[in-house]
């Protein structure tokens, strides 16, 4: 293995995950709001909305506030960095990808931390009392969520020996006795509610509110507007769906290509997209079905979420 | 090479001779100029001896009257000496501006020098009277450096008191140690008693290592030995809370490996599980604290609590691999916690000091009466933003590097041993990652609140930079930290060299392969240079695609939005204790914070209220339930002593008399 491995097929790939994602992300999430409102029994805009939002608000003017920094002005790119830096280096449609060196489980958290903590610096920036909260609350969720992320990652890197991604999905890729067993489902739960945590949804967030006192991502970009705010949006819809690739390869990895041939690359990009939009479709339905929690409801949530991986991994060693 | 160790400790001596001597506006100066030369010397020796492999050994038999001094540096001994240095140049060159404002007292300004060189000598010395002298003279100095402003409150007498007494507690439980592998291995001499300690009795051997570790902890700041960290650290002058949390903490640790290593040469497994446990208790522990201090000193010192439990969580890993048998895995968690040991210093070194350009320029390190500080001192607010980045162990800066390493080492530790690993490896990483997400929470705080945002005093509104030469200090171990994040592979050589004297055997399997790390049987690679480059790139292009694709680019200031407020003052913001709220009621078990609420109505009616006072007060934990009890044991024994001792001099002729007949009696 090398540090990077470039030919033109590798770039080629890094690139399909790229589009796939800039593009793809807010088509998902206009997916999801439209799931629910049909479940919901309304019509709901159309899939392509969250695209024209972007790019009316990418028509407005950029507007700051008064007494704003560098702080406030670069979080909306930082955000988009970080997420663009995890798609290059994560291994969506083949696991040869570019950079192994970076294609790291604990790499890739603290990336997502990075783009977390530029957001909630902004929010302090603004010096405004919304943009406080949503931080103080931001930062509180995910400070409980990293210890379930972290040992769920260790769940399924543990048995590998290795917390390289590529690593990890070929070796579940070969033994796919292991796709089912207690450990995998145990940390597949905890996952599933760090994913939902870090992004937003419910029942820790809300992404359909805008009441200001019960919202923690909306009360963050509340002083965005134009460009900036298109951005956040995007930036917050790719992390999303990321997130959702990265938990769909982690743990079913079918279809993914281990080569960088051409038909098998064209499987794994339309495998990844039907599994990235079956677990959105499975995530909005049940959306349907569950309140907001309290807000101090949300740490017993992932304190459950970091039992269910410290389970996975001792049933990983006793099993194995 | 010897003659720069004398150099080191002339260099220590004569300065702190000159410093009392010198005049006011000259002290700070000449301190710098003499800690700077010892660090110098210290820093060629630790060079030499890390790039040549060979240690430097000095021993003569006249010099002080315990039975000879004996010098010995090895390459672990260089790594911290050389770390020592570092910090300490930057801190000295701190002072000289920091002095400008705050003038140096002759004791304080003879005392830093021989902080510093007794800080450096430490880790080359190699017997146990040397040790033990130079262990006493570092407690002292500090001491008093800590109590450098003891007219300003007494807060500060009084976090010198429990400095003084926890420390010297440790320095007994180390000297009780060190004399009785003195006795039972005939000789003073490290290299005797490494030679002697594996064929004594293992009770005798985990007296030993149990006394060690308790006194050395102490000096490290392991809960619950902590209490007096964050207090000394908080009360004493920024320069000497730098020193003390980016060196002096260090040294507790180099005690733990350098006792438990060399000396011992290892030990069972159940010696380090217990050096696990502290480590993530400290680490736990700490961290919730940090996250909810709204004293920035505080919240600093409490990260140095949490630290300093990452890097013991490490070095337990690795005696525990040790003692299973997996010396290679050993080898890596070492690695790790000495990575860390040196990001940490740095870090560290860089916060408390930025804090101490802050409370220069404003006089206050509450940060609910800060704020707004990045517009008015931009460059000593972007060398504490360098320094956060570090600390919340973000790419590309070096906190993200030993991160990832402790993380490797707890990975290999969890499928390579027994049963207890099984569940204390993936405790150990949840409080790992609890801990960097709760640092990353008090460091979003620290800056976000102080920093960011506007200010919410007078003295915040009109702060501007502090003097060139403090901003010099801590810029340049931010430097560091930048420059070890972003290449970190050029520090492998090094560590690898410093974990073989330690795990004598395999050839550590961190390797270097092309820019990136690898670690060998492993199929973990890992290039931190490809991230940051990676991550630079993508900023760019993210940064080009909101210039091109926008319409209309310029920005316009606007108001914000206050609720549908026409206005909003600083005092409608998020303070630090507001920040903190939500994690203070999650961790409400562990604070046991204590609330104050005074509302004063105004005449008429109770439902018109003039004022509102809200305070929270948190003791530390292991303060009100384990120190206070003992402290009240004590004054109940001291009150029973009065009825011995009344000043009735007929009473003490009495007792005399009476003793002198016990012991005509006994020695009959």
């Amino acid at each position: 293995m090398n540090g990077a491995e470039v030919s033109l097929a590798s770039v080629a790939a890094v690139m399909a995950q790229v589009v796939l994602c800039v593009f793809g992300a807010p088509l998902l999430v206009g997916l999801m709001r439209t799931v629910r409102c049909r479940l919901e029994g309304r019509v709901g805009p159309p899939v392509v909305q969250t695209w024209r939002d972007v790019r009316k608000l990418l028509q407005k003017q950029r507007t700051q506030p008064e007494r704003s920094s560098i702080f406030f002005t670069s979080a909306p790119v930082v955000l988009v960095a970080t997420t663009l830096a995890i798609i290059v280096f994560i291994p969506m449609i083949t696991t040869r990808t570019i950079f192994s060196g970076g294609s790291d489980l604990f790499a890739i958290v603290f990336l997502l931390l990075a783009g977390s903590m530029s957001l909630a610096l902004a929010a302090l920036d603004t010096g405004t009392a919304f943009g406080g909260m949503g931080s103080s609350r931001l930062m509180a969720i995910i400070a409980l969520a990293e210890p379930a992320l972290l040992v769920a990652i260790l769940a399924v890197a543990a048995p590998l020996h290795s917390s390289s991604l590529s690593v990890i999905v070929v070796g579940s890729l070969h033994h796919s006795v292991w796709i089912a067993t207690p450990q995998r489902l145990l940390a597949l739960g905890a996952f599933v509610i760090v994913v939902l945590a870090e992004s937003g949804r419910l029942p820790v967030d809300n992404p359909a509110t805008h009441l200001e006192l019960t919202m923690i991502h909306e009360a963050l970009m509340l002083e965005y507007s134009g460009p900036d705010l298109a951005f956040v949006v995007l930036g917050e819809s790719m992390r999303f769906t990321v997130l959702l690739a990265l938990l769909s390869n982690l743990f079913f990895p079918w279809g993914i290509s281990t080569s960088l041939r051409a038909p098998s690359l064209v499987v794994a990009v339309i495998a990844l997209v039907a599994k990235v939009t079956l677990l959105a479709v499975a995530i909005a339905a049940g959306e349907v079905a569950v309140a907001k929690l309290r807000l101090f409801r949300v740490p017993e949530l992932l304190a459950g979420a970091f039992v269910l991986s410290v389970l996975a991994v001792v049933s990983s060693l006793v099993i194995s | 090479m010897t003659v720069w160790l004398v150099a080191m400790a002339a260099c220590g001596g004569v300065g702190a001779a000159c410093a009392a001597a010198a005049p006011n506006n000259a002290r700070a100066v000449l301190v710098a100029v003499f800690a700077i030369g010892a660090s110098l010397c210290g820093l060629i020796v630790s060079v030499w001896v890390v790039q040549s492999g060979h240690p430097v050994h000095l021993a003569t038999s006249q010099i002080l009257p315990f039975n000879g001094v004996e010098l010995r540096l090895d390459p672990v001994g260089a790594l911290f000496v050389g770390l020592t240095a570092v910090v300490a140049i930057a801190v000295v060159i701190f002072n000289v501006g920091y002095s400008r404002g705050h003038t140096m007292s002759r004791t304080s300004a003879c005392a830093l020098p021989i902080f510093v060189v007794s800080m450096l000598l430490i880790p080359s010395v190699w017997n146990v009277t040397t040790f033990l002298f130079c262990w006493e003279l570092m407690a002292v100095s500090s001491l008093v450096l800590v109590l450098s402003d003891y007219q300003r409150s007494a807060s500060v007498r009084s976090a010198a008191l429990w400095y003084a007494v926890l420390t010297q507690i440790g320095a007994a439980a180390i000297t009780f140690a060190m004399v009785v592998l003195a006795v039972k291995s005939g000789s003073q001499s490290f290299s005797a008693i490494a030679l002697h300690a594996p064929s004594l009795s293992p009770a005798v051997r985990s007296t030993v290592f149990l006394l060690a570790l308790a006194g050395f902890a102490s000096k490290a700041g392991a809960v619950p030995l902590h209490v007096w960290l964050p207090k000394a650290h908080a009360e004493a002058p920024s320069a000497v809370s730098a020193l003390m949390s980016a060196a002096m903490v260090n040294l507790g640790i180099y005690g733990i490996v350098r006792v438990g290593n060399t000396l011992l040469g290892g030990g069972p497994a159940w010696w380090w599980i217990i050096v696990i446990v502290l480590g993530a208790t400290s680490a736990v522990f700490g961290s919730i604290h940090s996250a909810t201090s709204t004293d920035l000193k505080r919240l600093l010192a409490y990260s140095t609590v949490d630290n300093i439990g990452l890097i013991l969580i490490a070095v337990g890993t690795a005696g525990l691999l040790r003692a299973t048998g997996h010396p290679a895995f050993a080898a890596l968690a070492l690695f790790a916690g000495m990575f860390h040991l040196v990001n940490h210093a740095l870090f560290k070194g860089t916060l408390f000091l930025s804090a101490g350009s802050v409370l220069y320029v404003t006089g206050t390190r509450d940060l609910d009466q800060l704020g707004g500080l990045f517009k008015r001192m931009p460059i000593a607010s972007t060398i504490f933003a360098l320094g956060t980045v570090a600390i919340t162990a973000l790419p590309p800066l070096s906190g993200f590097v030993s991160e990832w390493l402790i993380l490797q080492g707890l990975l290999h530790g969890i499928s390579s041993s027994g049963t207890v690993s099984v569940v204390l490896m993936p405790l150990s990483v949840g409080a790992l990652a609890l801990t960097g997400g709760l640092t990353a929470a008090a460091f979003v705080k620290a800056f976000g609140v102080g920093f960011l945002g506007v200010a919410r005093s007078s003295a915040a509104e009109s702060a501007q930079e502090p003097p060139r030469l403090m901003n010099v200090g801590s810029g340049l171990l931010a430097a560091f930290c930048v420059v070890i994040g972003v290449a970190p592979i050029m520090m492998v050589g090094l560590f690898n060299r410093v974990v073989l004297v330690l795990e004598p055997g395999p050839n550590s399997i961190v390797r270097r392969h092309g820019e990136s790390f690898a670690i060998q049987n492993a199929h973990a690679m890992f290039d931190p240079s490809l991230i940051a480059i990676v991550l630079v790139v993508a900023l760019g292009v993210a940064f080009s695609a909101r210039r091109i694709l926008s319409r209309h680019y310029s920005v316009r200031q606007a108001p914000v939005w206050a609720g549908g407020r026409s206005f909003q003052t600083a005092r409608m913001t998020y303070t630090a204790t507001s920040f903190a709220e939500p994690l203070q009621r999650v961790f409400d078990d562990v604070l046991q914070p204590s609330h104050d609420l005074d509302v004063s109505p105004s005449g008429e009616s109770r439902y018109y209220v003039e004022s509102v006072q809200f305070g929270t007060r948190g003791a530390d934990l292991f303060e009100r339930h384990l120190y206070q009890p003992v402290f009240s044991f004590v004054r109940v024994i001291a009150n029973k002593a009065r009825l011995l001792q009344n000043g009735s001099v007929h009473r003490y002729l009495a007792y005399s008399f009476a003793a002198l007949l016990v012991v005509l009696v006994v020695a009959r």
